[in-house]
């Protein structure tokens, strides 16, 4: 198991931040590599630009916490744990952190690689750039 | 009319398969003629010993240090300069086909366009990943990827998927069931990476390169100037050519390679003069970097073994050759064998047995570091054969190929136009640098050739304290057994060595940010 861990600092408040993590629907938004997706209750499909599809099992979208978690629920996982929280630094600044966990380990590395990305086009969606 | 330009790399080729530079196993007339026509490298070094940051530096004329795709794993970033891009600027058509590899692999969003082109076709500008007016990727107006089997993401996989899904398990899994490279054996031997493979030839992934490049040269005017990479996967492991041109070698025939040591013991001694990660590696304690198979374990490496992974390199070797043949004999059809500059080289070496080793890691030594590399000019420029036996290096090649097109070396690029013969070679040394960083373990190596001496120096790391080094006299121990890094008699070379790799390091030229590690490959 390997368990990887990214932030970034945004000059945003942190509900703004929330609001675009939150939104389950929108993923394909902001995480590159993502095409589109379904959402059906707490189940997400994503599909992405190599042609396959991956479901997903949303875990927590905490409005509270500002904690959104998932499992990535596609065979080619043996387990697969991915949180993004959005802590509040300022009422105009907030730290956006995305942890990947996953067995087999690769599997963390690359999905947190494209974490990364994520959060540095969450960050240019709420700073409006 | 300017030159034309057919780039030919392969991936994983070791200097001396080629009948040219010496082989005893395959044959290789076809590429032996551009040596006999052109100038032939006898001392060319990647500027890595793998295929991410090397494939960069041939495309950008930097070291991994500067364009910042730093390991296997890590991407070149899409603003990074390309030689492709200044070809396309000044007028030419660009294409690469087959392995390109300047993105991770491993890459289940196909967030990088390498791995999604071939489902999403050209890039547009509502994708993200469109990387402006420079064609579809890096400079090139054109891209059919493939890579070292039958499945994943790219052209070829998708061709084979679609069209002969039948034949994908005949395939090698390059990865096991925990997405490490595979170490299962397989054909006569139990080798590594090896299975019997009854793919037609001609739905093999060497001649599919080779129809696409010629597909694409089809569609060229006659008078168009353009820049042709024809980059085949072979013969990098797995080595599962088609089983019908295996008649061409047989394994049993195959004698051991020189840098083969016999006596257990000594191959101990040998290595354990080395630095500590070489015997931690061929006793299986350590696993420095993810590209030889994680659970492989060099000491248990047979002498049959090798003997069976060197005869089918030897027939991948063939096939490659057989199918520059086939380009070559296209391009006089087309009544170009007169315009046309021919470069042919690889992106580093591998191991094969040398030392009992098999793949490629933070070693440094003629296995991976010395390259197979030849420049057939056009035949029109009249320039004359030659063999260059001072040290060059593949960072020189992007500023060859604008030479070639008749424009200045670009600023980008931080090594001259290759030399076209000792008499013009301007430095008497290579550098080879390797980094890697993967689930805590960290090696950092840095190494000058010169035609007399090799020098590796390492840096700290999780298995280096940072006063290891290595120092062969390449004269007198062409096989690198022993290490004369504390040998009083050479400490003045080591000296000057030392201070020629602080001046590699401290070079004023403007570096990109080293890229984030997203994927092991």
């Amino acid at each position: 198991m390997a368990t990887i861990r990214y932030e970034e600092r945004i000059q945003a408040p942190a509900d703004a931040v929330w609001a675009i993590v939150s939104k389950a629907d929108s993923i394909h938004e902001w995480f590159p590599g993502i095409t589109s997706c379904t959402v059906e209750g707490d189940h997400r499909t994503i599909h992405v630009a190599t042609g396959i599809s991956m479901p997903e099992r949303i875990i927590a979208n905490d409005r509270l916490q500002r904690r959104f978690a998932y499992q990535i629920e596609s065979p080619l996982f043996q387990m697969h744990l991915g949180t993004i929280d959005v802590i509040e630094l300022a009422p105009d600044e907030c730290l956006c952190v995305y942890s990947t966990t996953a067995v087999p380990d690769v599997f963390a590395l690359t999905i947190a690689g494209g974490s990364r990305g994520a959060l540095t086009e969450i960050r240019r969606l709420a700073e409006g750039r | 009319m300017g030159r034309k330009i057919l780039f030919i790399t392969t991936d994983q080729q070791r200097f001396d398969t080629l009948t040219c530079n010496g082989s005893l196993i395959s044959r290789t007339p076809h590429i032996d003629a551009l040596a006999r026509d052109g100038v032939r490298y006898t001392r060319a070094a990647p500027s890595s010993v793998v295929c991410m940051p090397s494939r960069a530096s041939m495309l950008t004329g930097q070291f991994p240090t500067t364009h910042g795709a730093w390991m296997n794993g890590v991407a070149l970033a899409v603003t990074a300069p390309s030689v492709a891009e200044t070809l396309h600027d000044a007028g030419y058509e660009t294409a690469l086909i087959g392995k390109a590899h300047f993105e991770p692999y491993f890459d289940i969003f196909g967030r990088f366009a390498e791995n999604s082109l071939a489902q999403l076709g050209i890039p547009t500008v509502e994708q993200p990943w469109y990387d402006g007016r420079r064609g579809p990727h890096r400079g090139f107006d054109h891209m059919e990827l493939a890579t070292h089997g039958a499945v994943g993401t790219t052209h070829y996989a998708r061709f084979m998927m679609t069209e002969h899904f039948d034949q994908v398990g005949h395939f090698y899994n390059v990865l096991d069931a925990d997405f490490q490279v595979n170490a299962a054996g397989g054909g006569d031997t139990g080798a590594p990476q090896v299975k019997v493979n009854p793919v037609p030839r001609e739905l093999y992934h060497t001649d599919w390169v080779a129809e696409r490049t010629m597909n694409w040269l089809a569609q060229r005017a006659d008078d168009s100037e353009w820049f042709c990479w024809m980059s085949f996967p072979d013969p990098h492991h797995p080595w599962d050519p088609p089983e019908s041109e295996m008649h061409r070698v047989n394994w049993r025939d195959v004698d051991l390679p020189a840098g083969y040591i016999a006596d257990p013991e000594e191959r101990e001694r040998v290595l354990a003069q080395k630095a500590p990660h070489w015997s931690a590696w061929y006793r299986g304690e350590l696993v420095s970097n993810y590209e030889a198979p994680a659970k492989f374990v060099p000491a248990h490496l047979t002498a049959d073994q090798i003997r069976e992974v060197n005869a089918r390199n030897a027939v991948e070797v063939e096939l490659i050759d057989d199918a520059v043949g086939r380009v070559m004999a296209y391009l006089a059809s087309r009544g170009w064998a007169e315009d046309v500059d021919v470069v042919f080289t690889t992106d580093h070496g591998e191991l094969q047995g040398d030392f009992g080793l098999l793949f490629k890691g933070p070693y440094h030594v003629d296995g991976l570091m010395r390259l197979p590399l030849i420049w057939r000019p056009a035949p029109r420029a009249q320039v004359a054969p030659a063999v260059v036996t001072a040290p060059v290096s593949l960072t020189q090649l992007a500023a060859t190929f604008t030479d070639i097109a008749g424009l200045p070396q670009p600023a980008y690029a931080e090594a001259p136009a290759l030399p076209r013969d000792d008499a013009s070679a301007t430095a008497d040394q290579s550098i080879t640098e390797w980094d890697s960083a993967l689930f805590g373990i960290d090696v950092h190596l840095r190494t000058v050739v010169t035609e007399r001496y090799h020098l590796t120096r390492y840096q700290p790391g999780a298995v280096h304290d940072g006063s290891e080094g290595e120092l062969y006299d390449v004269v007198n121990d062409p096989l690198q057994r022993e290490n004369r890094y504390s040998d009083p008699a050479l400490r003045a070379i080591r000296d000057e060595l030392e201070d020629r790799l602080i001046a590699h390091e401290t070079r004023e030229v403007e570096r990109a940010t080293p890229g984030p590690l997203v994927a092991p490959v």
